[in-house]
């Protein structure tokens, strides 16, 4: 993925009480940790209910809008395969979508359902120019419990999205 | 701590800035009662030992209170949603006319698009009509820096400024650097000075007229403020932009020419008027009211404003190209996934009852406000925080063909839901009240309140009983219960239903998401399931029917027993026989 003067858009999503809100900002603080200008935008409030999450990363060198444009995200984060088709539709055409990443990540973490949003973010983090180092200092500073486990999966994940031929 | 010019990267959300800029500029006293999208600002707050952030029972005791700190000389911040405002206007037109002793902020933030809120009211019409002055930051970077410049306004105008946000400034991150420390003020002495501060006709006649004089003077300010900034760029398109707006305009137009107000009452007409001049064509873009497009046309200055369907909802920048080309709002159909009430959540039996009982139920604003919803559909008014039992009481006296229960959480009660009890009783009201109690304030995520007997920092106070105050305001009977008891439940509703009294019943359970309670997970035998789908109608996130049979998520049911309760047929159980 080429980054440059271009904003990156990353849009998370999922359903309340699964950790969308945590992924996204385990990657703005990684992106935040690179150097770069971050905005973060949730909607939250009625989410701890069972509702519709989303959070949308943007990153760069200088972001003016917490929202991006329509149709426009650079890569498609969904953790929730019952709300992928609500918003599947903002992936931009040369954009890149996780979802086939998803079904892997279940496998990869059996019965440990919480470590799946790490394994996801290893993938993500392979197509995203944010050193190692970064993703792991923001790994360290938003989740407290399982830090071992979780980088376990996260690196799993960043192997297998380092696969991708692009 | 002294303030330094020593800086540190922060990650902060646009309530966490404004809490950060208000410790930098020194507050002593911050106030508020929990309302999304505002809650974080006091939370925030909380973390800081250097003050004292407190939760108050309601929105006006909340200005109050700080606006008493203020008066004591102390820098003081009253946070709210848009609506909560509505509660503290009392105070707010006043202490307008009164002024200051030290620097006192109110910081409101909006809901374009309702995520969270019955309306969505645009706070900046209040800025006139209170005749304060009006700042708007767009990012949290600017939320951190305009406080502290809204403190500095309040003590030079001697004038409460309102400090307004929207759900996108209030919730987005931004990374940036903050200045460690705090700027220590000097402390203003309490005054004895009743022409100022007790504001009887006598004395609140030269004050208002002081009140014009000083706003005369903020008019000058908003022409001068950096805080009102021009970006010549490009000429043939110039925008006039405030709040987040003004970024989705950046976005989408970045060569373009702006004029970005951050103060936007008063209105610096002069500025405004400058900068249209050197542009070949002018756009507003403000989400919700015309509020400047207004101006300008009052002004008659040519601008080209947008169209009335997108006075209501959200802008983003998709929707700022939308009006530069002068279309319509669309509305999109996209359906997202409706909130429900979690797992194991103690207002669920009692709903269930309610239904059964088929009274109508005045409701009010929390959680089980989603008691509102198919199937459940046990709940028939919302309007506003303690509208329930004075609704119940117009209501049941009115007519006498259906029943009227009122149902109200444990904060809003304590909220303004008393008034309305002492009221009903005070005008011999008869019938039914149910306090749904799940001890905490649970839809903006879990604070206390005088009832939990815990402060915002979580240490222990005085605790508030509930029976007790209900007894005192006249109830002729308060029964407190455990709602999962549903037969226990539906007796006692009916025994108070069929009463010549005023009854109020305290169904009494923590919160799930507070107390975390869980027993062992509910399965469905198979063989006995005769598919009557009762267990449905409790609308549990853990329940689904899939493939035409009833299933339950191991991993959502926290095993509160209540579908085994519903089942005729005994199909459920923790071992599923």
């Amino acid at each position: 993925m080429e980054i440059g003067q271009k904003t990156v858009n990353i849009l998370f999503y999922g359903i309340g009480g699964q950790g969308v809100l945590t992924a996204a900002g385990i990657c703005a603080l990684a992106a935040m940790n690179d150097g770069y200008h971050v905005k973060e935008s949730e909607i939250k409030g009625m989410s701890q209910r069972g509702g519709s999450v989303e959070s949308y990363v943007r990153f760069g060198r200088q972001v003016y809008s917490p929202l991006p444009l329509e149709k426009d995200i650079n890569l498609l984060v969904c953790l929730n395969a019952e709300e992928y088709p609500r918003l599947k539709q903002e992936l931009k055409p040369s954009g890149k979508d996780l979802f086939s990443y998803l079904e892997k990540a279940h496998i990869a973490v059996g019965d440990k359902k919480l470590f799946l949003n790490a394994y996801m973010l290893g993938v993500l983090s392979s197509f995203l120019a944010i050193r190692e180092e970064s993703w792991m200092e923001a790994l360290n500073h938003k989740i407290k419990k399982d830090q071992a486990e979780n980088k376990f999966f996260f690196l799993m994940g960043r192997k297998e999205g380092s696969h991708y031929d692009f | 701590m002294n303030y330094s010019a020593k800086k540190q990267k922060t990650f902060l959300s646009g309530n966490e800035a404004v809490a950060w800029g208000a410790v930098a500029s020194g507050v002593c006293f911050a106030s508020a009662y929990p309302g999304t999208p505002s809650t974080e600002i006091l939370e925030t707050l909380g973390t800081f030992s250097e003050l004292e952030a407190q939760w108050a029972v309601n929105e006006k005791v909340a200005y109050e209170a700080a606006f008493g700190a203020c008066l004591a000389g102390r820098r003081a911040l009253t946070a709210c949603k848009q609506v909560g405002l509505n509660l503290a206007m009392d105070p707010l037109m006043t202490t307008a006319y009164s002024g200051v002793n030290a620097g006192f902020v109110v910081v409101v933030a909006d809901d374009p698009g309702m995520y969270s809120s019955q309306n969505e009211q645009d706070t900046r019409r209040v800025a006139p009509y209170a005749k304060v002055p009006l700042l708007e930051p767009s990012s949290p970077s600017e939320a951190y820096y305009f406080v502290q410049e809204a403190f500095k306004i309040s003590e030079q105008y001697d004038v409460p400024v309102l400090l307004r946000l929207t759900t996108r400034v209030s919730h987005t991150k931004e990374s940036f650097s903050v200045c460690l420390g705090r700027n220590i003020v000097p402390d203003r002495e309490l005054e004895r000075n009743p022409k100022k501060y007790v504001m009887i006709p006598a004395h609140a006649r030269p004050r208002h007229l002081d009140l014009e004089k000083r706003l005369l003077a903020l008019k000058e300010f908003s022409e001068k403020t950096e805080l009102n900034r021009a970006e010549l760029n490009d000429r043939r398109i110039g925008f006039l932009v405030s709040g987040v707006s003004a970024l989705y305009a950046k976005e989408v137009y970045p060569e373009a020419s702006f004029l970005k107000l951050g103060m936007t009452f008063p209105f610096p007409v002069k500025k405004v008027r400058e900068f249209a001049r050197k542009v070949k064509k002018l756009y507003v873009i403000e989400e919700l009211e015309p509020f400047l497009e207004e101006k300008l046309k009052q002004e008659g200055i040519p601008v080209i404003g947008k169209k009335a369907s997108w006075i209501c909802g959200e802008l983003n920048p998709q929707a700022v190209k939308s009006i530069v080309a002068q279309k319509e709002r669309r509305l999109t159909g996209l359906k997202a996934r409706r909130p429900l009430l979690c797992p194991g959540c103690p207002h669920r039996p009692a709903f269930y009852v309610l239904k059964k009982s088929g009274v109508f139920v005045a409701g009010d604003i929390g959680c089980y406000t989603l008691g509102a919803l198919e199937p459940l559909a046990a709940l028939h008014t919302q309007t506003c925080m303690g509208s329930s039992i004075p609704f119940f009481e117009g209501m049941s006296k009115m007519q006498k063909k259906q029943k009227i229960v009122a149902v109200i959480g444990d904060s809003t009660f304590i909220h303004t839901g008393i008034n309305g009890l002492i009221s009903a009783a005070y005008n011999g009201a008869k019938g039914l009240v149910v306090i749904m109690d799940n001890s905490i304030t649970a839809m903006t995520g879990g604070q206390q309140n005088p009832a939990t007997g815990l402060t915002l920092q979580g240490k222990k106070t005085k605790k508030l009983s509930l029976e007790k105050i209900c007894l005192a305001a006249g109830a002729d009977n308060v029964d407190v219960v455990n709602p999962f008891d549903i037969e226990g439940l539906q007796k006692l509703f009916d025994l108070r239903l069929g009463q010549d009294s005023l009854s109020v019943i305290i169904a009494r359970y923590p919160c799930r998401m507070i107390e975390r309670l869980r027993g062992a997970a509910m399965r469905v035998n198979q063989e006995k399931c005769k598919k009557c789908r009762q267990c449905l109608v409790l609308d549990c996130p853990a329940i689904k029917e899939v493939d035409g049979v009833m299933m339950i998520n191991q991993a959502l049911c926290v095993g509160c027993g209540l579908c085994r309760q519903v089942c005729k047929f005994k199909a459920i159980s923790p071992e599923g026989k």
